[in-house]
């Protein structure tokens, strides 16, 4: 296990102070802090090697290929494939997603055929899918969610058929913390010839993932949730299903051969990469994933997995309070509410400590009326987190309660 | 400071709301819902002679949002449909700094608002569904 406190240095946006109070961020799963080694990748890019990819033959343009190329092994490695030719690399998930559902459900889904997603997806992997659907006349089906927030299985087996051409699931929650058993999801796509789209943004910043062990078709992830920059994240897809879909924008570098009336398509990965592409920041990406794996996934997992079990125990000491999701295997994420402070209010009240935490409907709005809340607050872990942070979360939101409390008291 | 923020004044109108509630068969209904937040409000009211004869909100949400659709039913309560415009366009430039607010007022509990500037929505959410409704209520 790494040493926490030595890896805190490296972040130094963690030395920052709010107003006189020592920033305690814990809003990772919305985006995460960038270690030094990530802010100097992309220093270092502009400063000593920033030219345009695939294009020059000049000193600087072989530099930022080879350095734009290295990061895509580095992300397929991070992801355990070989596929570099299956890496795309895009803006974040919502992009991957959107390209998925443009290029392969515009070419493929028919009148009748249906998409099954959950009722947990972030708007990324349920936006996509609604325009989709409406675009070929398909159908989008859900998983329902049981009582603790783990997808009600026996459904799914239910849902996915004969007419399903898709499944699609977040694999960690970005609300419930909960793992999804997208394996399994898989297997009962592949029972039925369609696709399986796991969207990996609250997992590959938190654990192992393996595309290969998962068994997906399509795997999406955002860099700026690992320690990477903003502006870059990776849609990986097996090349086969790749080579078949059709190209999502059309521009520069996806060409092969342009006419005035027809062209034909860059091999893979390039075909999907029209533009030139946020190079630095997939430099920087590369770092991250670097950065990652000295920690070891594994080590970043436990050390998560600490901490989120840690902020179940202690925030469900506060009475009154709800944490929604499962108990165990949790992801480092609590989502919770108290009813007499909206999570508005309570964030407000934390951010005056120097606390950061989210509070809203966290892009599930499905997934808020589900829940039957209009909004949570929630708390999100990540690498840099200590057990002495989440007490000062916890002693926060007690105060919190206590000064809204002392507005009651004083009723008429 | 929180304490300029979360004045008596609001804690107040949110725990104690004035003109909560919804109106049967009211002439303006509107709906409203800040995406950012997922915080909702509905708007009702009555229009009789030109004049805004009552007034409801109904809705969940943050103490900042709730509070405001409270003072603005007290404000609005009553007057002609060119005054409530009027009203709400005042409300809207002090929440952007650009006019003052009025002292002895309870409005005047919002002012410290403007330094979030991630919580204005919250304090306009009413304000903004009662035009639309009135926009609406015009054809």
């Amino acid at each position: 296990m790494y040493d926490v406190e030595e890896i805190r240095h490296h972040f130094p946006i963690l030395e920052r102070r709010i107003g006189d109070r020592r920033l305690v961020y814990l809003d990772n799963a919305a985006t995460s802090q960038k270690p030094r080694q990530v802010i100097e990748a992309l220093t270092d890019y502009y400063e000593h090697h920033n030219a345009n990819i695939h294009r020059g033959v000049h000193h600087l343009a072989e530099e930022a290929t080879v350095a734009y190329e290295a990061a895509r092994r580095k992300i397929a490695h991070f992801l355990d494939t070989p596929d570099t030719a299956g890496l795309v690399f895009t803006r974040g998930t919502t992009e991957a997603i959107n390209l998925v559902a443009y290029a392969w459900g515009r070419k493929f889904l028919r009148e009748g055929d249906e998409v099954v997603i959950t009722e947990a997806e972030h708007h990324s992997n349920l936006v996509p899918w609604q325009l989709a659907a409406q675009a070929t006349g398909a159908k989008l089906r859900f998983i329902p969610i049981l009582e603790d927030g783990t997808l009600d299985m026996e459904e799914a087996e239910r849902l996915i058929g004969a007419r399903t051409r898709l499944v699609g699931c977040i694999h960690a929650s970005n609300v419930l913390a909960t793992i999804n058993p997208v394996e399994r999801l898989a297997e009962l796509a592949h029972e039925n010839d369609a696709l399986m789209l796991v969207d990996g943004a609250q997992s590959a910043p938190h654990l192992p993932v393996s595309v290969e062990a998962l068994g997906c078709d399509f795997f999406a992830c955002s860099g700026h949730k690992m320690l990477g920059p903003t502006g870059v994240g990776v849609l990986w897809g097996k090349p086969e299903i790749l080579e078949e879909m059709d190209p999502f924008l059309g521009g520069g570098e996806m060409i092969r051969e342009v006419h005035l009336d027809h062209s034909t398509w860059n091999d893979l990965p390039y075909k999907f990469e029209a533009g030139t592409m946020n190079v630095a920041q997939a430099v920087g990406l590369g770092a991250a994933v670097d950065y990652l794996e000295s920690l070891g996934m594994e080590n970043v997992r436990e050390h998560e997995r600490r901490l989120g079990e840690y902020a179940y125990r202690r925030l469900s000491e506060i009475e009154d309070l709800t944490l929604y999701g499962p108990k165990r295997e949790r992801t480092g994420i609590v989502s919770f509410s108290l009813p007499d402070v909206h999570p508005h209010d309570l964030s407000q009240l934390l951010d005056e400590e120097g606390i950061a935490i989210r509070s809203g409907h966290h892009c599930t709005q499905p997934l808020m009326r589900r829940l039957g809340v209009a909004a949570t607050a929630r708390a999100s872990f990540y690498v840099y987190n200590t057990e002495e942070e989440i007490d000062a979360l916890a002693s926060a939101i007690v105060r919190a309660r206590e000064f809204f409390g002392a507005f009651s008291g004083a009723k008429p | 400071m929180m304490r300029e923020l979360y004045t008596q004044v609001i804690m107040d109108h949110y725990q104690r709301p004035r003109n909560r509630g919804t109106l049967e068969g009211a002439d303006l209904e509107e709906h409203l819902l800040n995406p950012l937040c997922g915080d909702e409000v509905t708007v009702y009211a009555h229009l009789r002679d030109g004049k805004v004869a009552d007034v409801k909100f109904d809705g969940r949400g943050c103490s900042i949002s709730q509070a405001s659709a409270s003072m603005m039913t007290e404000r609005l309560m009553g007057r002609s449909r060119e005054e409530a415009e009027k009203e709400i366009r005042t409300f809207k430039a002090m929440m952007i700094g650009e006019k003052e607010f009025p002292a002895m007022d309870d409005l005047a509990a919002l002012k410290g608002v403007i330094q979030y500037p991630s919580r204005i929505k919250c304090a306009t959410l009413a304000w903004t569904a009662f035009q639309n409704g009135l926009d609406n209520a015009e054809n």
